[in-house]
């Protein structure tokens, strides 16, 4: 160093001569930001080992707090895997939430719309065993439920009671290989009995080779098994085939009923036949409005409403005119001026002027006695749905449609 | 006095002749010019253009063949005409300084004593100065000039014969061996 500052100690004074007289000037001298020339130096030529320096200790703390003491890190980690476990647990409880919501506003929908009395239960437990399809329900006997009736829901059948206890019940699914149900073809009406299989799909034994039988065809309940009333979906047929010598066809079914689980399901408790639809059902519920209230459909023992007549008005007064003539035994045209005129306020009798009676001395048309008129709810064997929804309303606490 | 073969450029460092000065002289002299810059050209405006702080500071550089005392020659110069300028400190300093070290470097290859050779350098010094001040400018003041070539050579020509006739008087002062 010394004989390397001897060499060199001309230029080398020179240097330390400028420099300090550029020092000099740096200390007066101020730049446009009125910021002196010798702070601007010593800022710049600070920084960059101040940044480096920095940058050495940031990373060396950041190297020993991220791969050295890694304490923290950990439970962090601990801490952080419980939280998104309990996130997780709360996404899928407030999911089962929501799809509880959306099959319980479908049950409600069928259940007010089918005719059969129904009772809604819900999937408490399933049976033991890897290959069992039975599961328990949380109805029983206490609510009406006896061994033997059938359970569906909106989209179809789902099985059937095997036993029944007091506060819940055994339902067996239709997968089960031990269940059975006759069932009917939609289109051909052919005639088979469901049996599951312990897997997914069922099959459709006793259907003749001779029978016709397509792939994507439904069938429903025949009722012949009389534990499903007929009309309710069974399944699509997803394959059908045809052994050699054999008598019966080997069709697949996939049922419908249990597609999308059984935890809520409808238990028939009464159960009312229905014609096979000429449609396949829609997979999704429809909704429907609630039926039209007993007063706006009429009041019990109101008249109903007449039957509109045919023809025009002049045609309406024509008749009226001439049943009146007929009453009082006047022939239009003969009377002189000056006798008496018919009565045209008397009050015909029933059916005197035929199927546009008009009501006497109002224009309406009066009813016909004994005939259904149109505008009327049919009068089936079951009472209208409002009576229904009133009766569960009402508090019963099975929940029960009543009749 | 010139070497008495005629030639300027030295074989060798050893051939040339180290001039001395007494210390008065080393101080009188610069203070005379720079006092002479500051206060002959109040009564003869013409005489503005003469830089004889620079051309003593050639002048001590080139004869006492030695960088340090060159440089120091040309700092302590150079700072004196800034304390007397409106200028920051250091603006003369550096540029006589970086003068006084580079003209040393040349006299110890140079036959000094031969006018031209003194003329040369004169020239050349004037120029070197006025570019290195008028970077510095640039640089540190921030001051957008440009370098008037023209009027720095013939300043410099004229300063270069003023400086020739200088140097021959200062010889008067160098110690005899």
């Amino acid at each position: 160093m010394e004989s390397f500052l001897n060499r060199y100690r001309h230029i080398t004074v020179l240097l330390l001569v400028i420099c300090a007289q550029l020092v000099l000037l740096a200390v007066q001298v101020k730049n446009d930001q009125d910021v002196r020339f010798i702070r601007i130096w010593t800022i710049t030529a600070v920084t960059p080992v101040a940044r480096l320096v920095e940058g050495l200790r940031g990373g060396s703390v950041g190297f020993l707090h991220n791969y050295i003491t890694l304490h923290d890190t950990n439970a962090e980690n601990r801490h952080l895997r419980e939280e998104v476990g309990q996130l997780k647990l709360q996404v899928i409880f407030l999911q089962n939430q929501l799809n509880t919501a959306d099959r319980a506003k479908a049950l409600q929908i069928f259940q007010a719309t089918t005719p059969s009395k129904t009772l809604a239960a819900n999937e408490i437990a399933i049976a033991p065993g890897t290959d069992s399809k039975v599961v328990t329900v949380n109805r029983g006997s206490l609510s009406g439920v006896e061994r033997g009736m059938a359970v569906v829901t909106p989209d179809g059948i789902v099985g059937k009671v095997t036993a029944a206890y007091p506060t819940a019940s055994m339902v067996q699914l239709v997968t089960d290989p031990e269940f059975a149900a006759g069932v009917i073809s939609q289109k051909g009406g052919v005639r088979g009995t469901l049996k599951g299989q312990g897997t997914p799909n069922c099959k459709v034994d006793y259907v003749a080779v001779e029978e016709k039988v397509e792939v994507g065809e439904w069938f429903y309940t025949s009722g012949d098994d009389r534990i499903f009333p007929r009309g309710f979906p069974v399944g699509i047929v997803r394959a059908v085939r045809t052994p050699d010598r054999a008598n019966f066809k080997e069709i697949l079914l996939e049922p419908v009923g249990v597609q999308h689980g059984v935890e809520d399901v409808l238990i028939i408790l009464q159960g009312v036949h229905q014609d096979i639809p000429d449609t396949p059902p829609a997979n999704q519920p429809v909704y429907l409005e609630p039926p039209v209230p007993a007063s706006a459909a009429g009041a019990p023992g109101a008249q109903p409403a007449a039957v509109p007549a045919v023809g025009t008005e002049a045609d309406k007064l024509r008749t009226l005119y001439k049943a009146i003539g007929d009453a009082e035994n006047h022939t239009y045209g003969e009377g002189a001026p000056g006798t008496k005129p018919p009565d045209f306020n008397i009050k015909l009798p029933n059916g005197a002027t035929g199927p546009p009676t008009p009501a006497a001395g109002t224009g309406i048309a009066a009813p016909v006695p004994g005939a259904k008129p149109p505008g009327a709810l049919p009068q089936t064997g079951n009472p209208p749905d409002a009576v229904r929804h009133a009766n569960q309303a009402a508090g019963d606490p099975s929940g029960v449609s009543k009749k | 006095m010139s070497y008495p073969d005629g030639r300027i450029l030295l074989n060798s460092q050893r051939e040339g002749q180290v001039s001395r000065f007494r210390a008065w002289v080393l101080l009188a002299v610069p203070l005379g010019a720079i006092l002479f810059q500051v206060y002959v050209p109040l009564f003869f405006q013409f005489l503005r253009f003469l830089e004889v702080p620079l051309l003593v500071v050639v002048y001590f550089a080139i004869m006492r063949r030695s960088q340090i005392s060159g440089l120091v020659i040309g700092a302590l110069v150079g700072l004196a005409q800034d304390s007397l300028s409106n200028k920051p400190l250091g603006m003369y300093g550096i540029a006589e300084t970086l003068v006084g070290y580079f003209a040393a470097s040349v006299g110890m290859k140079l036959d000094v004593d031969h006018p031209f050779i003194r003329l040369l350098l004169s020239f050349l010094f004037f120029i070197v100065h006025r570019f290195f001040y008028w970077i510095i400018l640039r640089a540190m003041l921030g001051k957008q000039m440009a370098f008037d070539i023209q009027t720095t050579l013939v300043l410099a020509l004229l300063n270069a014969v003023v400086g020739v006739s200088l140097f021959h008087f200062l010889d008067k002062l160098r110690e005899t061996a």
